[in-house]
């Protein structure tokens, strides 16, 4: 029999159940009990949202204020009594020469994020508009076997995130590549156990950097032929190396630990070593390897910041440095886009991999 | 020469001085379609020595004779019912029965396997759950699956390791009587393992009592000579019936609170005070 399927269980499936309650106040079905449900489900987290946002408007604005006037103090301190009126004005007027910097407020974080929405539509059309104009060029160019020229000016802020997600789902691929296999060799083996263990318990804890520099010594003496640029591969393969230790562990836990009764049960149905892996230890073990590789693709998405900052690999991470380094007057805020963006892709990241396993495990997680 | 021979069985758990004697000096032979049952306490090392008979535990000393030759390992001419189900929880009742019975035939074609896999599934009422999980049955439905998965494996032996012990009554009483059915239909040989002296009663042609362990050996053997097929609500009034009833469960008394005087004496305690600190303080 053929269950059908529903939105509240589709969205209840992925972890977002307060969606089907979000609809049934739409569509006026609402129920006392889902009363109770939306006001937890919804009103808290909303009221808590904008409480966050207060509190942080109140510390921006003290922070801002304790910035002027230290920026006042200082002018009537080097300058005199007239630099530091000249000073207060120009505070006072916005003028973003004299702009004290410093935390900024949700409000500027918000004017922000909508001025590198812009940015990356000028950047868009420009692209476009240099397509159109060397396409014919690059038809010639491709039939005479020539390399076509392709756009090099700067990325726009969505760009950085794209290329970001390529890297961390390279990396997170690579580590899948890795650490399955070898957490199902090694939970398999007692004898590989102990002759990977030294290996794992000393690599695990290394620091994403270390984990850069040395791939970018191994991978600069490979490619030192190639012209092209190697920082994606460099940080595809740092965030792999860094992020594959949770699942690397967890698979081999995982097979290591199957229950007795199952172990038992291929016993007296005998069946193959081939047959026992596929059909009982790897089922009863993939709670267990997605929880692994949950956590590797959170790991991977927070050091992929680190690792492209010091690959300079144009991702968020060299933008969030390369604004760092900037300066400019809306610098701070365009950090604070980043890090939101950084942080919601994480959770929707988080999410993916959480309906992932719930479609091929046995085992149903609740969302958290 | 018997169909299953336990000769001095001695099964010892933990190494060193933490090595316990868990089974000591078991006997026991079954004849070819017989259906035995050994009553136990729990903890007395039933489970050790159906894991013996079946081959998944290697005995310490003695032999296990099955057909006259000694086993070593499982086998599919004993089937297994466990005491938790042990059911696949990603798979299916279909999935469990078929992965089973594709071991055992592994020559027939997957129309045939399906076949067998629907008319044990069929057995066990449980046609109407084929492609249900586990997860979404009942206890009883579980070990129904159970048992259809260890049938339509056709063993010539089934070993029964407290399979209705979790269940309620009615559903018990149903499954002892589909089990009497199929055992009933082509003789197999039966081994229970049951702390459930009428179920025994019911089911068995011989109860023999496991006193309880450590060093846990086997009683005497009583005879069940009531004709089958059996009637639960005739027996009661079955002289026969209620005469080893009460043999067995006198024995069983009688083991039961030998052990707890033996308890009482061990663990008498000196008499002694810490002189050292009295006045001290």
């Amino acid at each position: 029999m053929k269950q059908s399927i529903t939105l509240g269980k589709v969205t209840k499936f992925m972890g977002l159940g307060f969606l089907s309650t979000l609809k049934a106040l739409f569509t006026g079905k609402l129920e006392k009990e889902d009363f109770i449900k939306f006001l937890r489900k919804i009103v808290v987290p909303l009221a808590s949202i904008l409480l966050f946002i207060g509190l942080w408007h109140l510390g921006a604005k003290t922070l801002y204020d304790r910035e002027a006037n230290f920026k006042i103090e200082k002018a009537l301190e080097d300058q005199g009594p007239e630099a530091a009126e000249v000073m207060r004005a120009c505070i006072a007027s916005g003028d973003l020469s004299c702009q004290p910097n410093t935390l900024p407020a949700p409000a500027q974080v918000w004017e922000s994020y909508k001025s590198l929405l812009r940015d990356h539509n000028i950047i868009s059309a420009d692209k476009a508009a240099f397509k159109e104009k060397t396409a014919a060029l690059n038809a010639k160019r491709i039939s005479e076997g020539r390399a076509p020229i392709v756009y090099t000016g700067r990325p726009s802020f969505i760009d950085q995130i794209v290329m970001s997600l390529k890297t961390v789902f390279a990396g997170f691929l690579l580590a899948l590549v890795i650490a399955i296999p070898i957490g199902i060799l090694i939970g398999l083996s007692p004898t590989l156990k102990s002759a990977f263990n030294w290996f794992i318990q000393i690599f695990k804890p290394v620091s994403p950097v270390v984990w850069y520099l040395l791939v970018f010594m191994i991978v600069k003496t490979v490619l030192i032929d190639s012209t092209e640029d190697s920082s994606f591969v460099i940080s595809f393969i740092s965030v792999g190396l860094c992020s594959m230790w949770a699942t690397l562990v967890n698979t081999a836990m995982g097979v290591s630990s199957v229950d007795k009764d199952y172990i038992n049960v291929a016993k007296v149905l005998k069946l193959g070593p081939f047959q026992k892996v596929f059909k009982v230890i790897l089922p009863s073990s993939l709670p267990l390897i997605f929880t692994g590789l949950k956590i590797t693709l959170s790991v991977a998405w927070m050091v992929l910041i680190a690792i492209e900052l010091l690959a300079q690999s144009p991702g968020l991470g060299l933008f969030v440095w390369e604004e760092f380094q900037n300066g400019a007057n809306d610098s701070n805020s365009k950090i604070i886009v980043a890090m939101f963006v950084i942080g919601i892709i994480g959770f929707l990241l988080d999410r993916l991999m959480l309906t992932i396993q719930n479609t091929v495990s046995f085992n149903k997680n609740e969302g958290l | 020469m018997s169909y299953l021979e336990l000769n001095n069985i001695h099964k010892n758990y933990g190494q060193g001085d933490y090595e316990t004697e868990v089974l000591s000096n078991i006997n026991l032979s079954i004849e070819e379609g017989e259906f035995v049952a050994i009553v136990g306490f729990t903890g007395s090392g039933k489970t050790t020595l159906v894991n013996l008979i079946n081959g998944l535990l290697e005995p310490t000393r003695g032999e296990v004779l099955f057909k006259g030759k000694p086993v070593f390992g499982t086998s599919h001419e004993r089937g297994v019912i466990f005491q938790n189900y042990s059911l696949l929880p990603w798979l299916t009742v279909g999935q469990n029965v078929f992965m089973a019975v594709k071991e055992v035939f592994p020559k027939k074609s997957k129309k045939e396997l399906n076949a067998i896999v629907e008319e044990y599934v069929e057995m066990v009422n449980l046609s109407h759950a084929i492609n249900k999980r586990p997860k979404e049955l009942s206890g009883g439905m579980r070990q129904r699956v159970a048992v259809a998965r260890a049938l339509a494996m056709k063993p010539e032996m089934i070993i029964m390791d407290e399979p209705l012990g979790a269940l309620d009554a009615l559903t018990r009483g149903n499954l002892q009587d589909e089990i009497l059915n199929i055992w009933g239909k082509d003789k197999r040989t039966a081994l229970l393992i049951t702390n459930d002296v009428d179920e025994g009663l019911y089911m068995a042609d011989r109860i023999i009592p496991l006193k309880p362990g450590p060093k846990a050996t086997l009683g005497p053997e009583f005879k069940i000579d009531i004709e089958r097929p059996r009637d639960k609500t005739e027996l009661n009034d079955n002289p026969n019936f209620k005469k080893t009833r009460n043999a067995i469960i006198e024995y069983l008394m009688d083991i039961g609170n030998e052990r707890k005087s033996e308890a009482q004496e061990a663990i008498v305690l000196p008499d002694v005070e810490p002189k050292a600190f009295v006045g001290r303080f």
